[in-house]
């Protein structure tokens, strides 16, 4: 199936000079322009340095993490020796942050360099108004742009993703396990969601920002504030509303605080992302909130099915993609409300 | 010619307090060439994107084939080729594959695009650098390019902004050539906005003076000299071959002439009625050459002067008055409020 997936997505941009093309001539209409753009923007995605940096950057890292995890292996499986494919993923080692850690890091990035000039390159360059002048919906020409990153997005987090599973089942001799693929691939399409959402932010930036390099600096604030800053500033609301410097209030207070502070974290995208992955990734992982002594006594220590880890963290998937969904409304609302002169 | 193909009527915008245009009502016939001249800001770029239905109006309409240019911008933008003024190219493509995306956007097929694209870049003399990538191009040949784009879509209309700007003179004469083609070869209509005036008194049919977001004057640039020319006041150019003093008294001995000035190596000679005929008879027979001879006024360059300065005069008084009236309102507001 992830193979299916993978030459799915990979098609257009294979074929493109031939099959593609002909579909023009005969229905032509609403998609017209929209298929023109998609094509033109893939090709130019698929072309440009730009994803070639992109790509050997996350295949770098992938690979060190790979090697970090191959390493780290063998105490990770003494300790637990259940779902050991996934720990390929989720294993980090030699002090390098696991593959799972890094795309989470590191996926905002791709998201920022597939979008941050989307618009106004286009308006800088003076194509823009020559665009908006041929008879296409206006919308086709931002929906063009969301769909082409999205697709480089899947060849490229698919490719990682079943890339470093290869090389595990390769140099450790482990057979994955129908639920570990599921998890896996449920993984994938978790970052897919992630890294859409920083397209969409950074296209939002692209419209709003008459400079590329306004967009791109807008972006990075934003993604540096979420992974790094948005703990600290949680944790400090959590504190002023839920003191618990003395013992008392610590008594009354420890539950709303953490309670709060996750609540809050949780508004980052990071934060949402990496929860919802490192609890898919792990079957052990049994909750997502606070448990109390009560609630756990009685249980019995087991792992959980894909479909239970699904289910805790589906309010995460549709967190992100309602995040996205924002995103890339509002960038699509600034872009048809704007007036396009030069 | 004689169908009107773009008519707008009370055509308004604003942006917020600024109009930048007023009450535009113009009507734009099948085949030729229409100018709209007029200073920078004056509105022309803001009816050109009405026209395209790429920016709403404020009020009033705009139709090309009866279609409105708001509601059905789609069906509009089909059957007009706009030019913009610098137009932009994707520079990592070439010169055709920038041709071929276009025709892509309009649903025609790859066959359509070979041949159009083909044809587009013979007519604007690009095939030489048609697989260039556009980045390398000249400011001439991007210009060159953006009509073998305009051409691609083979539109009834073409609307240019500013097509003539930053030309060298070699580019505007085929630029403007090119135009005359696209007109009279091909029948298109063609709209062109520009601030240059001898470059669109040469080719274009009728023009239309644009000042401060109101069309002050409009039909063809004969019409409207007749109107400038003073018919009591006759100024000619002239610079004869020798130019000797001589020649000085000569003239100003002529019936008609009320005086004679040298402005540099030129003649300046006012005179009451026409006297062209009489001063090259004249001339001629006293062994003199004429290098240049030209009556003043007439021309689009005076006509859009006294436009011009005439609307300049109305807006100057019209800030006048709303002062004055300003100062009455404050004037009376005070009074009101001390009793």
């Amino acid at each position: 199936m992830t193979a299916a997936v993978l030459k799915k997505e990979k098609q257009p941009s294979e074929k493109q000079p031939s099959a593609v093309k002909k579909e023009h001539g005969s229905h032509a209409g609403r998609h017209t322009g929209l298929m023109a753009l998609y094509h033109k923007e893939l090709a130019d995605h698929l072309r440009s340095k730009r994803f070639l940096i992109i790509l050997l950057l996350i295949l770098g890292t992938s690979i060190a993490s790979l090697y970090g995890a191959l390493n780290g292996l063998a105490d990770a499986i003494s300790s637990d020796s259940n779902f050991v494919f996934l720990k390929i993923y989720t294993t980090s080692g030699n002090s390098i942050p696991s593959f799972m850690s890094i795309i989470a890091l590191m996926g905002p990035f791709v998201g920022l360099t597939l979008g941050f000039d989307a618009i106004n390159s286009e308006r800088n360059n003076g194509t823009l108004n020559r665009l908006v002048a041929q008879p296409i919906y206006r919308d086709s020409i931002i929906i063009g742009k969301f769909l082409a990153g999205n697709a480089v997005i899947m060849i490229m987090v698919f490719t990682m993703g079943i890339f470093v599973g290869a090389v595990g089942v390769l140099s450790t001799g482990l057979i994955p396990q129908t639920e570990e693929v599921l998890r896996v691939l449920a993984f994938l399409i978790f970052t897919v969601v992630y890294m859409d959402f920083w397209l969409g932010l950074s296209i939002l930036f692209s419209v709003v920002c008459r400079h590329s390099a306004t967009s791109a600096m807008a972006v990075i604030a934003l993604w540096i504030f979420f992974t790094i800053f948005m703990s600290m500033v949680a944790n400090i609301i959590a504190n002023a509303v839920y003191p618990i410097t003395t013992q008392y209030e610590a008594a009354l207070n420890t539950m709303n605080n953490y309670t709060l502070n996750l609540g809050l974290n949780r508004i980052s995208p990071y934060y949402l992302y990496s929860e919802a992955v490192s609890t898919i990734m792990n079957p052990t992982v049994r909750s997502v909130n606070v448990v109390t002594m009560q609630q756990l006594e009685g249980a019995i220590s087991g792992y959980l099915s894909f479909g239970q880890s699904m289910l805790l963290v589906w309010p995460h998937l549709t967190g992100l993609v309602a995040l996205m969904m924002v995103a890339f409304g509002g960038s699509y609302i600034g872009f048809m409300r704007q007036e396009i002169r030069n | 010619m004689g169908e009107v193909i773009i008519r707008t009527s009370g055509l308004t915008k604003r942006y917020g307090e600024k109009t930048a245009v007023n009450q535009l009502n113009l009507s734009v016939k099948k085949g030729e060439i229409f100018g709209l001249l007029g200073p920078n800001g004056a509105g022309k770029t803001t009816t050109i994107l009405m026209l395209l239905g790429l920016t709403e109006p404020t009020a009033g309409t705009a139709t090309i084939e009866g279609m409105d240019c708001t509601r059905n911008a789609l069906g509009i933008k089909k059957i007009v080729g706009y030019l913009p003024d610098n137009p932009g190219f994707y520079q990592d493509l070439t010169g055709r594959q920038n041709l071929a995306f276009t025709g892509r956007l309009n649903g025609l097929s790859e066959e359509e695009i070979k041949e159009r694209s083909d044809a587009a870049l013979k007519r604007v003399r690009l095939e030489d650098a048609a697989n260039k990538k556009a980045g390398t191009y000249s400011k001439g040949m991007r210009q060159r390019l953006g009509i073998a784009d305009v051409l691609m879509k083979d539109p009834e209309i073409i609307i240019m902004d500013e097509p003539t700007l930053g030309l060298d003179p070699e580019g505007m004469r085929e630029l403007l050539e090119l135009m005359t083609q696209m007109a009279k070869e091909d029948g298109r209509t063609l709209l062109i906005s520009s601030h240059q005036l001898y470059q669109v008194q040469q080719i274009c049919d009728r023009v239309g003076i644009f000042v401060n977001g109101n069309l002050v004057a409009c039909g063809e640039i004969e019409d409207l000299g007749h109107q400038v020319q003073d018919s009591t006041k006759y100024s000619l150019e002239l610079q004869v071959d020798p130019c000797d003093d001589k020649i000085l008294a000569e003239i100003s001995r002529q019936p008609g002439v009320s005086s004679i000035q040298k402005e540099g190596n030129m003649f300046v000679v006012e005179s009451k009625y026409d006297i062209r005929s009489q001063l090259t008879t004249f001339l001629g027979s006293h062994e003199y050459t004429i290098q240049h001879l030209h009556q003043r006024g007439g021309d689009l360059d005076a006509i859009y002067r006294m436009y011009f300065e005439r609307a300049e005069a109305e807006a100057e008084a019209a800030a006048m008055k709303a002062t004055q009236k300003g100062k009455l309102h404050n004037k009376l507001f005070r009074g009101g409020g001390a009793r």
